[in-house]
């Protein structure tokens, strides 16, 4: 038998390990990408088409695509998500069919990204004839994040003050009044913050734009929602498998900028909490 | 139905109940105009439910039910009324200072700007007039841009009340308004509630029987979601009808 001192110890020392064993994947993907693709990144590479087949030139028309794509993500995405939350955490009953939409919302966020891929490719590109386009990839992108938004502003509202809502009604305001001046304001840096969690995984996933919009090699910007557009994750899969003798600079420097846009949208997501939550004090 | 002007709100019958309890038996009253009515009884006795049927807030519980007539004025507020339109009529504070987690001044008129009042000069004067009603005018006239929850429990309580007061209310309810404050912050609230049913008509709940004997003009004894009797202040607490309100305020038991 230990006695209690020591085992407090040992129990520490593991709990400890096992938090620090999470930041060494993080630290080393951060490292390992800046150390090979650092030397890549110029501004040629940022802002030029790319060249020879991939093998030279910038990634310019990527990151223009990836920012349409999630731009065109959200626009779709955080209305038709907050509208929802807002039903079912302020209107719904708990009543049968409510039940099923909130099953649906839990079962909506497992399915595979591949999986919206080829459902995006069903309904978007071919039942509305979208085509292959900037349309068909953002509301693909926007239908993949809808679940992260509506669970993330549900989650927001949910933890507004219950007494916040009879405060305002007891001042007379009609329920929707109260909605939009005692419970959204409080509930929009979780909301925010859950928005731009559900963009960093749009912009780096590859599947649902697969077939949705993404193109092999396409040196030019798209002129419209119906074009195709080069996407980061894409053209990072197409220059690491599908095209010979590309420099591996080249290909850490794609992961690096890909990585850096998302890790800098969840540094924007965190600097939006804490900013907020310096301010709410209950 | 008409009720005569020495009538404020005539209760008749009224019932609440949940699916599993009955918080509120066959209510009657009246409750006269430009008077305070306190409302004692122990816990669970159906006095905090009684004041949410009064502006229907008892509205927001879901599964509950009100039976039984409320009349404002002569008009019956479960049938007449829009529920915003009836709680401007009748505010109430709770028991908990609640203030929202914006400026003074925002708080004050959330309820004016609610209704549609842009004009900043008006908000002004309606802030400026609801919080020297609820005597915090002097503490707060330079803080108006700072946040609510900075205030002392005390002040964030008359702020509650200035709020209220901001909508142009006829009756004001009060929910234990103390419960959660320091005797001096307890006499200014009491001291305010005094001034303010030369005005208005009160409603009070309340735990401690001495505040009701205090302010009471009239004082109502709740048991188990039924009312036991309502007299004027002096002769309930004095010669009370009914031997469980003399037992009550007696202190053998609740």
């Amino acid at each position: 038998m230990l006695s209690p001192r020591v085992s407090q110890k040992i129990a520490f020392i593991l709990l400890f390990l096992a938090t620090l064993f999470i930041v060494i994947p993080v630290g080393l993907v951060i490292v390992v990408i800046i150390q090979k693709g650092a030397g890549a990144i110029s501004w040629e590479f940022l802002t030029q088409m790319p060249r020879q087949g991939m093998r030279a030139g910038g990634i310019f028309p990527a990151i223009v695509g990836t920012f349409y794509l999630v731009l065109g993500a959200i626009l779709f995405a955080l209305p038709l998500g907050l509208f929802a939350a807002i039903y079912l955490s302020e209107y719904s009953k708990d009543t049968f069919i409510n039940r099923m939409i909130r099953l649906a919302i839990i079962n909506l966020a497992g399915v595979p990204s591949v999986v919206f891929g080829l459902f995006g490719l069903a309904l978007f590109v071919g039942f509305f004839r979208f085509g292959a386009s900037i349309l068909s990839g953002s509301l693909t992108l926007g239908v993949m994040i809808l679940p992260v938004i509506i669970t993330s502003s549900r989650e927001a509202l949910d933890s507004v003050p219950k007494s916040f809502r009879e405060v305002s009604l007891s001042l007379g305001a009609t329920k929707l009044q109260t909605i939009k001046h005692a419970v959204l304001p409080h509930a929009l840096p979780g909301i925010l913050t859950g928005t731009i969690l559900g963009v960093g995984r749009a912009a780096g996933e590859t599947a649902p734009i697969l077939f949705t919009v993404a193109a092999f090699y396409l040196p030019r910007l798209p002129e419209s929602a119906f074009d195709q557009v080069m996407a980061l994750p894409y053209h990072l899969y197409v220059i690491s498998t599908q095209v010979p003798n590309v420099d591996p600079k080249i290909r850490y420097g794609t992961a690096l900028v890909l990585l850096a846009i998302v890790l800098l949208m969840n540094l924007v997501a965190i600097m939006i909490r804490s900013h907020f939550r310096s301010q709410k004090k209950w | 139905m008409v009720t005569p002007p020495s009538v404020k709100i005539r209760i008749k019958n009224l019932g609440v109940s949940f699916p599993n309890s009955v918080a509120l038996k066959d209510v009657t009253m009246d409750i006269e105009p430009r008077q305070i009515l306190s409302i004692i009884g122990p816990a669970n006795s159906g006095k905090t439910t009684f004041l949410k049927t009064l502006n229907r807030l008892i509205d927001v519980e879901r599964d509950a039910k009100v039976s039984g007539n409320i009349l404002l004025d002569g008009k019956d507020i479960y049938r007449e009324y829009e529920p915003a339109l009836l709680r401007r009529k009748v505010g109430i504070i709770f028991a908990l200072p609640l203030p929202l987690p914006i400026t003074v001044f925002e708080n004050v008129v959330y309820g004016p700007r609610r209704q549609g009042i842009r004009d900043k000069k008006r908000l002004g004067e309606v802030a400026e007039k609801s919080l020297r009603d609820a005597y915090l005018w002097d503490e707060m006239k330079d803080r108006l841009e700072e946040s609510a929850i900075k205030l002392s429990g005390g002040q964030q309580q008359r702020l509650c009340i200035a709020r209220t007061l901001a909508l142009g209310p006829d009756v004001v309810l009060f929910d234990e308004p103390c419960s959660a404050l320091d005797p001096i912050s307890t006499g200014k609230i009491e001291e305010a509630m005094m001034k303010l049913k030369e005005r208005y008509t009160l409603v009070l709940v309340t735990n401690n029987t001495k505040q009701a004997a205090r302010v009471g003009d009239k004082t109502a004894f709740f048991l188990m979601g039924e009312l036991i009797e309502v007299n004027a202040t002096g002769r309930l607490f004095t010669a009370p009808s009914d031997k469980r309100t003399d037992d009550y305020i007696s202190g053998r038991f609740g």
